[in-house]
């Protein structure tokens, strides 16, 4: 199940276990408060939650009063249905598409050659991107549908292709530019403040020893930010799964061709209120995650010896 | 307001992270906890959940006592709703706050007590408000008087959260007076198994519209009323013979959510002669349903006369009335809110200056005269809300005063005037919708016609079904493959054959 | 020659990347000042109405101000716990450390959340946390903190322990270590969960609008879903301008942040 990585050698703190002297007491205390509000706001309803995807529960109707206990049968209807396959395989694309290889590629991209620019371009670049991430998935629904539109989309306006309907046509090209242009924020960010922490001196050096971009990156850059960059690429893979914006903008369709994870559980479950499916349906997806951290782990392990 | 058919796109706003959405084995990682400090954090947790478990009581009272503080001379009472000034039904939040507020609390004073009433205005999609509401209800708190959409009466009642208005406030529930101006089909609104829950505020109705200019051009009269499926047909073939223009459109497939069985399957299954409901079984996929999603095929099939593409698209519904406004579309099935708030050439969404001499309006046409559900020529479908007494309020008794006063003739006829709308009230209606053809149309011709749909916790996931049965028509699929696959489908929704009526 | 070809190439992908994200945007910069806004880009005849329209709105710029509260609240907490937490982790070894954060992780992050809104739910109304901003605050504040933490952890590991060995010699307390010697080190690290956090908050309509009652207390991004008609079709000229106003304190919070304690952090310390 868990990979266990706290047994992992780590080379640079494995003999110093304190080296600070803050103490195992003190530790506690730093890390208390935090833990208290996870433990009650997120480990407490969790296990609640495990419970209910046993049962058939649902917010109104005779089983908010009376769920039964199902036992596995959620699981096992999850495991068995064709749409549960065809989704996992879109959310597969989904990620792989545009969290591993279109956010994380472009957002470090921006950020590397946004260092080099005058602040002034560099500031725009930027709020443009966040501007992106940071408005709610309805407004940025509107966005896109006006950009995708059949009759007057502004796409079919400039590539002169009036009546194409580029959302039915191709919906998981669509959701995967969408989020790439949703999402990259996070990527360029995380990566602008990795940066920030590698040492000038070491770019200097390479620039000095006639390196080229890409040597830079590779021998300077990518050794000293290698955890942010599987950070990143965790963080993105998950949320990327869970991600409900798609529905906004193809509802799932056309028959179910964009039905990525987030809206199958919807569509099947938590629409109709049937939160025990519900909460199963995630937990699966909670094992899937899991192996994609899994996945991320052991290449972190790989490359650190 | 009920009105089915959000888009389905507007429904569940999540981002990213900004959920929390728990559900693993964590007990391993807990036994590893290492902190000192954790001991207590266990603990803790397994006091928090037994709290919990065992009780669940929030604000509210947990007297059960019709006559609990029925005495008070000073008391508060909330109400909520789904409106809001300034977004979501404004003009309805605005009458609560600027009228029914003021003069409730004055004509309290009058008696000698001090009322206060708080609004809570909310104006957000229907199911997320739903989800709110039943919360508030299930932890015993929330407002007094809370307002539902007449669908959720039935699940509301079975999971207990909203309980009988006898029992909420005694036998003087059933003694108001009002109950005599509302017919006993609107009343089913706020009812369930023979019990009234709730009062139904107003409600609405399904009809066809059509756009005059165009069916002029395509040869039909401006007083079109088809009296058959055969009928709307031929006018759908007449008017495809005009260019850009799109002849019929009813609403199918999934993206348009409720959209789709209120203003599609269901009314044209009664009109096939089915109920969805009825006897305590389901219409599973015989030939009413058939029938129905053959004239899907119809509109949707290979030179159909429907546009496909708008049952696909996320906003399909939002399009197709930018649509029709703009001239587009011939005859679009869709509730009395289209003519109202879409079409309305002060305020709608979809403005047409000319609607008032453009735009006509006919009765749903059964598939064939008399071959409708109990024998009728002309069905329709309604919906509406229900204002109900919440059964944990502290003032059960000033709760009901305030309700019965919100559904009184004077407080109805402040709210519609301006905004005219069908209430449920007879004598209201027939009084204040004088001067507006088309409510007194739907008032007179549509509601002693029409069905209201099942308030049954299932009828949610039924009507999803239905929703999957059309799209598979729209996307190429024959009318006996997709009710096939919808029998099976609701057969293990509603707990097997059993409850499903083949025929 | 080499450095003339590098400029092009750049100033190519930038003009790319302004054009690819500013692309979808024209529906915002344009449909705000339009009467009657559709759902394409249309060049409108200019109106401010829809501005004079929400500044009249009773909710409208109290929600904006509800939400500055919710997010700074929460980023707050996040930021100073998470500071807190990971710095612990990241130097004292602890058992079961990295299987504990990779748990909390995965909960934290899977999304639909609706299953889960009825424990948590309960839970606030148990506590006594239900209509009030500090109830909002800790709830999101707890789904929030376990990635924060995880981001923060790779900063303070990515920072040797020399220089608090140092400050420990001169007799710094730990608290003191941290808020002199290594909070300055990873401070693009503080900012980026910082508005990262806010960004989260600023979005979240499900949990705010389950856990406050009284609308005068909703956020700016449960105003939002006000817009519709009873019927759930958009009030496109609302819902645009509002987006407007919405987007501009964090956009202003990510420009002040990003000049201030800027990204771009080479602390003396370091060279």
């Amino acid at each position: 199940m868990a990979p266990d990585t706290s047994t992992r050698a780590e080379p640079t703190r494995s003999a110093a276990v304190d080296v600070v002297g803050l103490g195992r007491r003190r530790a506690a205390a730093f890390v208390a408060p935090a833990l208290v509000l996870i433990v009650v706001f997120l480990v407490f309803p969790a296990l609640w939650t495990l419970y209910l995807g046993v049962t058939d529960y649902r917010l109104t109707g005779l089983a908010a009063t009376h769920p039964h206990f199902l036992g596995a049968k959620n699981y096992t209807d999850v495991v068995a249905d064709g749409r549960f396959h065809n989704s996992l395989w879109l959310t597969l694309e989904f990620v792989g598409g545009s969290a591993v290889l279109g956010q994380t590629v472009l957002g470090f991209a921006i950020a590397w050659v946004m260092r080099e620019r005058p602040a002034a371009v560099r500031r725009t670049v930027e709020a443009l991107v966040l501007l992106c991430w940071i408005l709610p998935g309805s407004v940025v629904a509107f966005l896109w549908l006006a950009l995708l539109d059949r009759d007057g989309g502004t796409l079919n306006a400039m590539l002169g292709t009036p009546g194409t309907a580029w959302l039915l046509d191709h919906p998981m090209a669509c959701v995967i530019v969408f989020n790439i242009w949703r999402g990259t924020a996070f990527s360029m960010m995380l990566y602008t403040a990795a940066l920030g922490n590698v040492p000038p001196s070491h770019l200097e050096t390479a620039r000095l020893a006639g390196a080229s971009t890409w040597q830079t990156l590779r021998d300077a850059v990518l050794p000293k930010i290698r955890r942010h960059v599987l950070t990143s690429l965790l963080l993105v893979s998950l949320w990327t799964f869970n991600d409900f914006t798609p529905f906004l903008i193809t509802a799932g369709g056309p028959e179910n061709r964009s039905e990525v994870m987030s809206a199958y559980v919807y569509r099947t479950a938590l629409g109709e209120g049937r939160l025990g499916f519900g909460a199963a349906i995630s937990l699966v997806m909670l094992l899937i995650n899991l192996l994609i951290a899994f996945a991320y782990l052991q290449a972190l392990r790989r490359r650190r010896t | 307001m009920d009105i089915p058919g959000r888009p389905a796109a507007a429904r569940l706003p999540l981002r990213p992270g900004s959920l929390l959405r728990p559900g693993s084995p964590l007990r391993p990682a807990f036994r590893r906890n290492p902190f000192r400090s954790g001991p207590a954090l266990p603990a803790a947790l397994a006091v928090l959940m037994a709290g919990a478990a065992l009780s669940s009581c929030g604000g509210g009272s947990s007297s059960t006592d019709p006559q609990r503080n029925a005495k008070a001379k000073t008391f508060t009472l909330t109400i909520a709703r789904n409106a809001i000034v300034g977004g979501k039904n404004s003009a309805e939040a605005e009458w609560v706050t600027k009228t029914v507020i003021p003069g409730f609390v004055a004509a309290e004073k009058a008696k000698g007590l001090h009322v206060k009433v708080v609004y809570h205005g909310y104006g957000v999609d229907d199911e997320a408000y739903k989800t709110k509401t039943a919360l508030d209800l299930k932890s015993k708190a929330g407002a007094d008087i809370v307002s539902l959409d007449g669908i959720w009466v039935g699940e509301f009642a079975q999971a207990g959260y909203i309980k009988p208005l006898t029992d909420v406030v005694g036998p003087r529930a059933d003694s108001w007076d009002g109950w005599s101006q509302i017919s006993p089909s609107v009343q089913q609104l706020g009812a369930f198994q023979l019990k009234r829950y709730g009062i139904p505020p107003s409600t609405d109705g399904r009809v066809l519209f059509y756009n005059k200019k165009l069916l002029a051009q395509a040869g039909l009269p401006a007083n079109w009323q088809p009296t058959s499926w055969n009928d709307i047909l031929a006018a759908g073939r007449a008017l495809k013979k005009l260019p850009g223009v799109t002849p019929l459109q009813i609403n199918a497939g999934t993206a348009m959510g409720e959209a789709t069985t209120t203003q599609g399957v269901l009314p044209l299954l009664a009109g096939a002669g089915a109920e969805i409901y009825s006897g305590g079984k389901w219409t599973g996929g015989g030939p009413a349903m058939k029938q129905v999603l053959g004239l899907y095929q119809q509109l949707y099939g290979p030179g159909g006369l429907g546009d496909r593409k708008l049952q696909e698209e996320a906003k399909g519904r939002d399009k197709s009335f930018e649509e029709f406004a703009s001239n587009k579309i011939g005859v679009l099935l869709e509730g009395v809110y289209f003519w109202r708030a879409v079409l309305n050439p002060k305020d709608g969404i979809a403005k047409m200056a000319d609607r008032d001499q453009s735009v006509g309006y006919a009765l749903i046409p059964a598939m064939a005269p008399g071959k409708g559900v109990r024998g009728q020529s002309f069905v329709s479908m309604s919906g509406g809300s229900v204002a109900a007494v919440n059964p944990h309020t502290r003032y059960p008794q000033q709760a009901f005063d305030l309700l019965t006063y919100l559904n009184s003739a004077d407080a109805m006829k402040a709210r519609i005037a301006g905004n005219p709308e069908v209430t449920s009230r007879n004598d209201v209606n027939a009084e204040a919708l004088k001067s507006d053809p088309f409510l007194t149309f739907v008032a007179q011709k549509v509601l002693p016609i029409t069905l209201f749909r099942p308030g049954l916790a299932a009828y949610t996931q039924v009507s999803t079904a239905l929703e999957e049965a059309t799209a598979s028509v729209v996307a190429g699929h024959g009318p006996d493959d997709a009710a096939a696959q919808y029998t099976k489908k609701l057969e293990g929704i509603v707990g097997g054959p059993g409850h499903v009526n083949a025929g | 020659m080499r450095t003339a070809l590098r400029r092009i190439a750049a100033t190519t992908f930038v003009s790319l990347v302004l054009a690819f994200f500013a692309l979808p945007m024209l529906w915002l910069a344009s449909a705000p000042f339009n009467a009657d806004p559709k759902i394409n880009v249309s060049l409108p005849s200019f109106t401010l109405e829809n501005f004079r329209v929400l500044m009249d709105d009773p909710y409208a710029l109290r929600s904006l101000r509800n939400s500055v509260i919710l997010a700074a609240g929460t980023a707050l907490v996040v930021v100073v716990f998470a500071a807190l937490a990971a710095y612990a982790l990241s130097r004292v070894r602890l058992p079961g450390r990295d299987v504990l954060l990779y748990l909390l992780l995965l909960l934290s992050s899977i999304i639909t959340g609706t299953a889960a809104m009825v424990p948590i739910f309960l839970l606030a109304t148990q506590l006594h946390l239900v209509d009030s901003h500090l109830g909002v605050v800790l709830v999101l504040s707890g789904g929030l903190l376990p990635t924060a933490i995880f981001l923060l952890k790779d900063f303070t590991d990515a920072t040797p322990a020399s220089y608090e060995e140092a400050a420990r010699v001169f007799g710094a307390s730990p608290l003191q270590t941290l808020r002199h010697v290594v909070v300055p080190v990873i401070r693009p690290g503080l900012a980026m969960v910082g508005i990262w956090t806010v960004a989260q908050v600023w979005g979240d309509f499900l949990m705010p609008f389950l856990l406050l009652r009284d609308p005068d207390k909703a956020p700016a991004s449960v105003i939002m879903y006000t817009f519709y008609t009873e019927g759930g079709q958009p009030d496109l000229a609302l819902i645009s301008t509002f987006s407007l106003l919405y987007s501009v304190p964090v956009v202003a919070m990510y420009l002040l942040v990003s000049r201030r304690y800027g990204f771009r952090f080479h602390g003396g310390i370091k060279r």
